[in-house]
């Protein structure tokens, strides 16, 4: 049962393993000569004067209040579209009553300009 | 030793250990991230009990959209100066740990006194109840009304969403 999972283990452990690999490599391999000036934020930008820490815009906050929500509805699709043979027209109804109650949503996000940034 | 039991103690043990790092460390964000590996060992945990839909949730939801909305209140709150957050032993945190061990005394005596779950009503059926398939065919048939009625409150959610941020902008 649990070694039907092995081939998804291995390809995380590859993932991983490699974006590690190519991280460090760059570290070990790549030449160093470090100064002053170089490590600096921005070498041949502005001098950094604040904290990067700043307060953000509620902006990005609804964009992620709406992002979570449509991702919930993912949720939904993803087992609709596991068991679509075996639910046949009726699935296909109810998965269309579903999006059309959330495309009211979607319409309304719109229509207020949400999804304008300014 | 089973694998699975190997593969319950690593995930465990990564999972709690995890967990306190997510509460001990002083950069919000360095927690947050910490979280992400918790999630990401619970969805292991899951998918050792043959709960693959739940597992991939898991991923989907908490470590993709929660995740996200988590590390934007900590930009939005703009802690800065975490150091601020430190403070010394006050009568508040005397009466929560006092009350945190009660809960963790009232969880242990549950579990010791429920029996073992695992056989059962479920018996053998416990492993293709789990997944996706399985929980597709029940949803869209015998939940369907449950399933229609998510919608309305996920589109509840967004126009409170939009009312709540709008009003603020505009």
């Amino acid at each position: 049962m649990i070694e039907s999972y092995i081939p998804i283990f291995i390809m995380i452990v590859g993932a991983m393993g490699f974006a590690v690999v190519m991280g460090k490599m760059n570290e070990f391999v790549g030449p160093k000569r470090p100064s002053e000036e170089k490590l600096s934020t921005y070498e041949s930008g502005m001098e950094p004067v604040r904290s990067a820490r700043e307060r953000f815009s509620v902006k990005f906050y609804m964009v992620a209040m709406l992002f979570i929500v449509f991702d919930i509805e993912v949720v939904f699709l993803y087992p609709w579209a596991v068991s679509y043979k075996l639910l046949g027209t009726p699935g296909f109804i109810t998965m269309f009553v579903f999006i059309a109650v959330l495309l009211v949503g979607y319409f309304y996000v719109w229509r207020k300009g949400a999804l304008e940034w300014d | 030793m089973t694998i699975e039991s190997i593969l319950f103690y690593v995930l465990s043990a990564g999972a709690v250990g995890s967990a306190l790092f997510v509460v001990s460390r002083r950069n919000p964000v360095v927690a947050a991230l910490w979280l992400i590996f918790n999630f990401f060992c619970l969805a292991g945990l899951y998918l050792s009990l043959h709960a693959q839909f739940i597992a991939v949730i898991q991923i989907i939801v908490y470590a993709g959209a929660i995740m996200v909305l988590f590390l934007f209140v900590i930009m939005l709150l703009n802690l800065g100066d975490e150091r601020r957050l430190v403070e010394g032993v006050t009568p508040r945190k005397v009466v929560g740990g006092i009350l945190s061990i009660a809960v963790l005394v009232e969880l242990w005596y549950v579990f010791l006194g429920t029996p073992s779950i695992q056989h059962a009503a479920l018996g053998n059926r416990a492993t293709e109840i789990g997944t996706v398939e399985h929980i597709g065919a029940q949803l869209f048939t015998k939940f369907l009304l449950p399933f229609e009625v998510t919608s309305l409150l996920l589109t509840a959610a967004i126009v409170g969403a939009i009312v709540l941020a709008k009003r603020k902008l505009d």
